[in-house]
């Protein structure tokens, strides 16, 4: 245990409209703290520079989860626990249930919230994917209103979003149009539970017969946000998976990795390396071809 | 310093404290409870592990501030008297630990396992456990301890 | 008459599995482990660390803005006796002093009445080096000796220059030897290297120090033995065994890693506590329990071997070398016990081998459970699977063709006397994990898998107890008494750690003596009351400690039984024992290891009886290789051993699948990221280690060969399942994959590095500095 809590304020607003105005008031002063599975993680280890933290844990406006027949709101203080539990998640979102179950251990997942996860801002966060290949929406709030942007407009830089200092996240939206889709999702850690990922994949296609009509791919850890593919989905879009087909599908696929200013750029770090991660970036977009292929 | 008020198995606690302690130094250092270890400070060990309303958390990633209100279940509190709960009895037959400083964190985890999945298979008791670091056992005893509890449990349902 | 085996009756206790005798209060979270003691008017401690591998101190500054007149500090000028951490030498110091020879190496202390204020003091430090030239590696240490530029000299000098230690042992003639390679059917050679270990105990190294004037020192804390630290804080202190009193607390894991390290931890808490006054609690965190304390030795074995047509061994060269780190530390009993087993099972007519640990400017790398035969049984392993794939005969049968059989002599010239039967284990083994059926169906399914599966084995021994004469020198004392309520208690300073040491000891006196295992007590190993029984290490515990247990047993019990009083039974004893008390006030009896008379070792020319016994075993390992992400899953396991007796059933399979799991770590997990010399994954986020998601199923099977030597028979198992895992799942991944690794731990990283022949892309081209935002960049 590296810091001393009594060097840190912590103030708990009791609801949203308390906690903006006070965001707006005070802009920058106050980091937010969701479920702690991150910051704690910082303060233990001395590393929080933060000293002054606005615990979230109160606003009962963040943690809600809203079903209509065209689209799912869930609150930015929504638990991966939750999201594992919600049955509209799992039917209709199973990308979504599936990156929960992965995060982390069961013990964080009942703390860590979607919202921390996306404003962290890690590429190599687990939930990113799937939430880019559902196109989702992300809603701030501030004391003045709300506004509304595409996830993919979200994460701007490393480790930045396009959160303001007076803004919170209120909400991700999603919208029911998957049904007719075929999904694939696969993390690769350093181990099988309770892994940070090396490289994840995230695929979402409609098949008009064995033609490509709609194909979205996103990683993590490809790029120093999370992001997706779009030069690879504009390859494959058009293309036959048909058995005499695959084979030069892929490798358009393959062509389109290597090259281009949004192609996949994955580093080295202490876990894995940027050759690996982008051969396995390929191998897993090649599985979800030959998934589309047998479906 | 802000005043957090919260039950401990079954007692009301108050404790007088920083907000940003973590829950894990409230326990062990305010309350005397040393059940709850750390391993690693991290979030990965989990022998750490509590009960909070029900739900497993890693206690060294949770500031006492937000558990003010909550009930929470500790391994001090899992015994009834002296008698031990069917989980402690098949972790202590089936040789389920072995240094022991895991222990508490993989009882609470099996607890909260069986709580939701009172028959899990194998492979539910692996993944119920992954948030459980253990280092001396190879878990396999700690399988069959669980599968144990799981029987004796609905035995003296 | 003291080893003759003193039961009348088929074993009770003996064999059976009763409940760990100190398990209740580990089951309800109330086992008191060293960080939930506090003593009255305790402080806690920290230290301050080098940042640089190697380097002069040039300045060391206190930032005013710290009260330091809060806190002790303790530098090495504060020492009273000397300023080394003693082993083997006089290398290590307790503090450094002038110059700094690895990262994280300790220069202060601090203490303070309020742990919190601790961490901004560390920092509030600011120490500036003259850096000297370093090296990191084997490679770079021999490059360094190569180079005769005397300030690439880490340590000693001469023909000890960068080496701690060497050894040659031969078996055969080294003339005739050359010969045989001159005109042998086949010369085969091959490189094997291991990485450095992390033993991640769960629970951190830590201790509290007391020191009184009149009284002496005394230090509580998680450790393996007592003794060892007592000998430690002596030369610190300057003081008398008698006023070195240590006491060892209910300890959370230790797999060596609280072999030789308490003796530096201790050393520090019992300096703050001289300085302060106070006792001082010293608990390290995570970070830097990983980063400041012992590794295995990475290694880095050449085997060059003359092989028959017919694959029988010829003759051996074994080039066998470790890093030892910054200083000695256990290097040349790590490097010993690596030499002694690197000839494997195997019958060897000629064989040298030539050993040696290196110096680098690594913290020192110290004892984990192995103790260098992981590294060379690996090396061995690999090494016959080789040589039968150039022969053109199955890994198996190259295996049967030279396997040691009993009446054989081993490599040192030790005859095996005792019932050996590889060739039984090997055919059991095989049999109960399907191996044939399976390395066909695997050969067939492969060849349009995208996960190809494979199955491999390794064959192997491990040697129980101290090298050579070295149980002789240890010179252990057991003893027992008898209680005020009548109840028997053994005094041992062997500790428990989780592997059953109080249970296995309690069972062996409780069948002894013929009474209830509830009945006997063992006491908390304080070493103002318990003599030394040496440590608890090398798998001696069961063997030897146990032995003498039984013999300290048989004499309480036949004392009672001669005053009359004792017929037999539970209550009877308790009823013999408090008659005996009144009658003569105390009754403590002794027993003293006893050198068996064939235990024959000389240590200059390396030959004679190494160990007193063997265990042997046979593990099959079952893989999956997935092509898309070219990560390795073990998918099944077998571990056989013939260990002579299994006195808990219970625990002596935990400690195999223990054992086998931080063996599958060994080869496929866990990889130190090293910076400089400084371990930069040190955190569990990113040293990887199983999970209850990554275990296959075990499975453990044994045989029995009763051994004179230990109690009821029992040989040791602690270490054993270290050595098997990591050869024999390689073997399985070079029958999934067709390619022949020789390194470990081997990522997924280096797999697709070699199956894509994509350098620059395996586990050695890992970015150290980059981590996420709060670790790794500073060195504490």
């Amino acid at each position: 245990m590296r810091s001393n809590a009594a060097d840190f304020e912590v103030i708990a607003p009791q609801n949203l409209k308390d906690a903006l105005a006070i965001l707006d008031a005070e802009r920058g002063v106050y980091t937010p703290l969701a479920g702690g599975t991150e910051l704690m993680v910082a303060f233990g280890a001395g590393r929080l520079a933060a000293r002054r933290l606005m615990s979230l844990h109160l606003l009962k406006e963040l943690r809600f989860l809203d079903v209509t027949a065209e689209r799912v709101t869930i609150g930015a203080g929504v638990t991966f626990t939750d999201l594992r539990r919600h049955p509209v998640i799992s039917a209709d979102f199973n990308l979504l249930s599936h990156a929960a179950s992965w995060t982390g251990s069961i013990a964080n997942q009942n703390r860590a919230t979607l919202g921390g996860n996306i404003v962290n801002a890690s590429p190599a966060a687990d939930s990113p994917p799937a939430l880019l290949v559902y196109d989702a929406d992300v809603t701030m709030a501030s004391a003045d209103g709300m506004r509304t942007i595409p996830n993919s407009e979200f994460h701007v830089g490393y480790k930045k979003t396009a959160l303001r200092p007076q803004e919170l996240l209120l909400s991700i939206h999603l919208k029911r149009n998957y049904g007719s889709y075929v999904s694939y999702i696969r993390k690769v850690g350093t181990r099988n539970a309770q892994a940070i990922s090396k490289v994840a994949m995230a695929g979402l296609a409609r098949l008009n017969g064995q033609v490509i009509e709609d194909i979205r791919l996103a990683g993590a850890s490809l790029r120093d946000v999370p992001a997706r593919l779009p030069e690879t989905e504009r390859a494959l879009l058009e293309r036959s998976v048909a058995h005499e087909s695959l084979a030069d599908t892929i490798a358009r696929s393959r062509a389109s990795l290597a090259s281009g200013p949004l192609a996949p750029a994955p580093i080295s770090d202490i876990r894995s390396t940027a050759g690996y991660r982008a051969a396995v970036a390929a191998n897993l977009i090649d599985e979800f071809l030959r998934l589309l292929a047998r479906s | 310093m802000i005043t957090i008020k919260f039950e401990v198995n079954g007692c009301d606690r108050s404790v007088i404290t920083p907000p940003l302690k973590r829950l894990l130094d409230v326990l062990r250092e305010d309350l005397g409870l040393h059940g709850a270890k750390e391993g690693c400070g991290e979030g990965e060990c989990g022998s750490c592990a509590v009960l909070l309303n029900g739900e497993l958390v890693n206690s060294c990633l949770l500031p006492v501030l937000q558990v003010d209100g909550a009930a929470l279940v500790t391994i001090e509190g899992l015994a009834d008297a002296q008698e031990l709960h069917p989980i402690q009895q098949c972790f202590l037959e089936q040789g389920g630990a072995q240094c022991g400083i895991c222990t508490p964190g993989m009882i609470l985890a099996t607890h909260h396992l069986l709580a939701r999945n009172p028959h899990p298979s194998l492979e539910e008791i692996r993944e119920g456990l992954a948030g459980n670091l253990c280092r001396c056992t190879g878990y396999t005893r700690i399988f069959h301890a669980v599968e144990a509890a799981s029987r004796r449990i609905a035995e003296s349902a | 008459m003291a080893d003759s085996m003193p039961i009348e009756h088929e074993p009770r206790i003996v064999g059976a599995s009763p409940l760990r005798k100190e398990g209740r209060a580990k089951v309800l979270g109330e086992a008191r482990y060293i960080d939930d003691i506090a003593l009255p008017d305790m402080w806690f401690g920290a230290t301050v660390r080098s940042s640089v591998a190697r380097g002069r101190i040039v300045s060391i500054d206190y930032s005013p803005h710290i009260p330091w007149h809060e806190y002790a500090i303790v530098t090495a000028a504060d020492i009273p006796g000397e300023n080394t951490i003693v082993h083997l030498s006089k290398d290590h110091p307790c503090l450094a002093q002038g110059q700094v020879n690895h990262p994280d190496e300790p220069i202060l202390l601090l203490a303070h009445p309020e742990k919190a204020a601790l961490h901004r003091a560390v920092a509030a430090i600011e120490i500036t080096y003259e850096e000297l030239p370093a090296v990191f590696t084997i490679e770079e240490s021999e490059a360094a000796l190569a180079s005769g530029d005397p300030a690439r000299i880490i340590w000693g000098h001469g023909d000890h220059a960068n080496t701690f230690k060497t050894y040659v042992m031969t078996a055969g003639d080294p003339e005739q030897s050359a010969e045989i390679f001159a005109t042998a059917d086949f010369v085969i050679e091959g490189e094997y290297r291991t990485g450095a270990q992390e033993q991640l105990y769960i629970e951190n190294n830590g201790v509290i120090g007391e020191y009184s004037p009149v009284d002496g020192v005394t230090v509580r804390g998680s450790m393996q033995c007592p003794y060892y630290l007592v000998h430690a804080l002596e030369l610190v202190f300057n003081l008398p065994a008698e006023k070195c009193r240590v006491i060892q607390t209910e300890t959370g894991g230790a797999f060596g890693g609280k072999e030789d390290f308490p003796s530096v931890i201790g050393s520090h808490a019992a300096l703050l506590a001289m300085k302060s006054g106070h006792p001082v609690k010293m608990c390290y965190d995570r970070a830097e329990d990983m980063a400041g304390t012992t590794k295995r030795h990475p290694s880095r074995t050449r085997h060059r071997t003359a092989v028959s047509r017919g694959g029988k061994l010829l003759a051996g060269e074994i080039e066998f070398a470790l890093d030892g780190g910054a200083y000695a530390t256990l290097s040349p009993v790590v490097l010993s016990r690596g030499t002694i087993h690197a000839s494997g099972p195997y019958q060897w007519p000629h064989l040298t081998v030539r050993a040696k640990a290196m110096a680098t400017n690594l913290p020192p790398h110290g004892a984990f459970r192995g103790f260098g035969a992981p590294q060379s049984l690996f090396a061995i392993e690999r090494h016959m699977d080789k040589i039968a794939r150039i022969v053109g005969l199955s890994p198996e049968e190259v295996r049967r063709r030279n396997f040691l059989a009993t009446g054989d002599h081993t490599a040192t010239g030790q005859h095996l006397v005792d019932r050996v039967d590889m060739q039984h284990l090997l055919t059991r083994a095989l049999a109960e994990s399907n191996y044939h059926e399976k390395r066909e169906r695997f050969n067939r399914e492969n060849q349009d898998a995208r996960i190809k599966r494979g199955i491999g084995f390794a064959a192997f021994m491990h040697g129980a107890g101290f090298t050579g004469s070295g149980e002789h020198r240890l010179n252990s004392l057991v003893e027992m008494e008898i209680t005020p309520e009548g109840r028997p208690r053994i005094l041992v300073s062997s500790t428990e750690f989780g592997q059953g040491t109080n249970t296995i000891l309690c069972q062996v006196a409780a069948e002894t003596l013929g009474i209830a295992y509830e009945e006997v007590l063992i006491a908390q190993p304080d070493t103002r009351d318990v003599p030394n029984s040496g440590p608890t290490v090398a798998s001696r515990t069961a063997m030897i400690v146990g032995k003498l247990v039984e013999r300290a047993s048989m004499q309480l019990r036949a004392t009672l039984t001669a005053s009359g009083h004792f017929t037999g039974g539970s209550r009877n004893f308790r009823e013999a024992a408090q008659r005996y008390l009144s009658e003569h006030g105390s009754l403590k009896t002794s027993a003293r290891y006893e050198s068996p008379g064939d235990v024959a070792w000389d240590d200059n020319t390396y030959r004679g009886a190494a160990y007193p016994t063997y265990a042997w075993a046979v593990y099959v390992a079952e893989v999956a290789v997935d092509l898309d992400t070219y990560s390795v899953s073990v998918t099944e396991f077998h571990a056989l051993q013939e260990v002579g007796k299994v006195l808990h059933p219970i625990l002596a399979a935990g400690q195999i699948e223990g054992g086998v799991v931080q063996g599958i770590g060994y080869a496929l997990y866990e990889k130190c990221v090293w910076q400089k010399g400084h371990m930069a994954n040190n955190q569990m986020t990113n040293y990887i280690i199983p999970t209850s998601a990554d275990v296959p199923p075990i499975h453990v099977s044994f045989e029995e060969t009763p051994c004179i030597h230990g109690a009821y028979g029992a040989k040791g198992i602690g270490e054993l399942p270290m050595d098997g895992p990591a050869p024999a799942i390689l073997n399985a991944i070079e029958h999934a994959t067709g390619i022949a690794f020789t390194e470990i731990p081997l990522l997924p990283e280096d797999i697709y590095e070699r199956m894509t022949r994509s350098a620059g892309s395996g586990s050695e081209d890992l970015e150290p500095a980059i981590a996420g935002p709060y670790f790794s960049e500073k060195v504490y």
